[in-house]
């Protein structure tokens, strides 16, 4: 059976998005991209450094035949920063995609939700195919769904802790309720967390850091990769009831009794 | 002489000049920018027309890597 994860119209196999940011240096990030699977993967959008122009940027190292690029507002802190940054970011990478994000706070590093949506409403008017970062909050999501994002992304725990998904009950009702995909990021520290993510069926999840950050981040993108794969195929296959007492998986019926030893000997 | 302020410091012109040119004077190679012009996003094809006066803001960006 076909599964593809359509977002906008788009189709893809793979249900990683890929972060490409805290890599020791490009030639790693590209091999880890490689092993990932990915096939969509952010970027963040800079001032050029002026003493030395022509760097190679990003868009030099990968192979852009293969990935689709998803600009990022990362960095600004209201509606208007987020506008600028996504305009630039459109102009620059030809995508009309943009990964929203409005964080006032660079301590705790959560998503403003007022500002979030009011950009939101601007940068759909303007084109743009819009995929909000969000708290994980099904009333903000259910808004911005209806406001014609293209995804809603709410947080799994805070952006870069690698601290797994504190916001079970609240990704869960998100599922539950939303027709666009619903992709878990930030927080995601190893390849279990992303797993449970798919597992509780959300459509994908982005991971940077849990990659970037990892020893061996090639290795360790392979290992987020099948994670991602076995969480989906476990939602696809439905997950058993939860008991509150065991029951035996082998027969009742038919055990072998001594004559001594029996239960009541003790 | 005028004075402009490019991805926040100042820059000093000979004169007014367009955004093709200030990035030619930059060695900045225009396909791998967007380039904004006091807060203004400029299109590739509109760099020609707009011309850089003195006290202009102007933002040069690229992408990096980011999550």
């Amino acid at each position: 059976m076909a599964d593809f994860l359509e977002i906008a119209g788009k189709k893809f196999t793979s249900r990683l998005i890929a972060g490409t940011g805290k890599y020791q240096n490009m030639d790693m990030m590209v091999e880890a991209i490689k092993a990932s699977g990915a096939e969509i993967v952010t970027v963040a959008i800079r001032r050029l450094d002026l003493e030395n122009p022509n760097e190679k940027t990003i868009l030099d190292y990968l192979d852009w035949t293969k990935y689709s690029v998803l600009p990022n507002t990362a960095g600004c802190r209201t509606v208007e920063e987020a506008l600028f940054v996504a305009r630039l970011g459109r102009t620059v990478t030809k995508s009309n995609w943009v990964k929203l994000e409005v964080i006032p706070d660079p301590k705790y590093l959560f998503p403003d939700p007022v500002g979030t949506f009011m950009a939101a409403e601007q940068l759909l008017k303007e084109g743009f195919v819009v995929l909000p970062y969000i708290h994980a909050d099904p009333v903000l999501a259910s808004r911005l769904e209806k406001l014609g994002c293209s995804t809603v992304m709410p947080l799994g725990s805070a952006i870069g802790s690698g601290q797994g998904i504190h916001t079970e009950d609240e990704i869960r009702m998100i599922v539950e309720q939303s027709a666009v995909p619903v992709i878990v990021d930030a927080g995601l520290g190893v390849p279990s967390d992303a797993c449970q993510a798919l597992e509780m069926g959300a459509d994908a999840v982005l991971v940077n850091t849990g990659i970037a950050q990892s020893t061996d981040p090639v290795l360790m993108a392979t290992a987020f990769k099948e994670g991602v794969i076995a969480g989906r195929k476990a939602f696809i296959a439905g997950r058993m009831g939860k008991k509150s007492y065991a029951i035996s998986s082998s027969p009742d019926e038919g055990v072998p009794r001594t004559i001594h030893g029996s239960l009541d000997d003790y | 002489m005028i004075d402009v302020t490019v991805n926040g410091k100042s820059i000093k012109l000979d004169s007014s000049m367009n955004l093709t040119d200030l990035l030619r004077f930059l060695n900045v190679d225009s396909q791998y920018v967007a380039v904004a012009h006091n807060g203004e996003v400029v299109q590739v094809l509109d760099l020609m027309c707009i011309v850089v006066n003195d006290g202009d803001e102007v933002e040069i960006v690229r992408p990096v890597g980011g999550g």
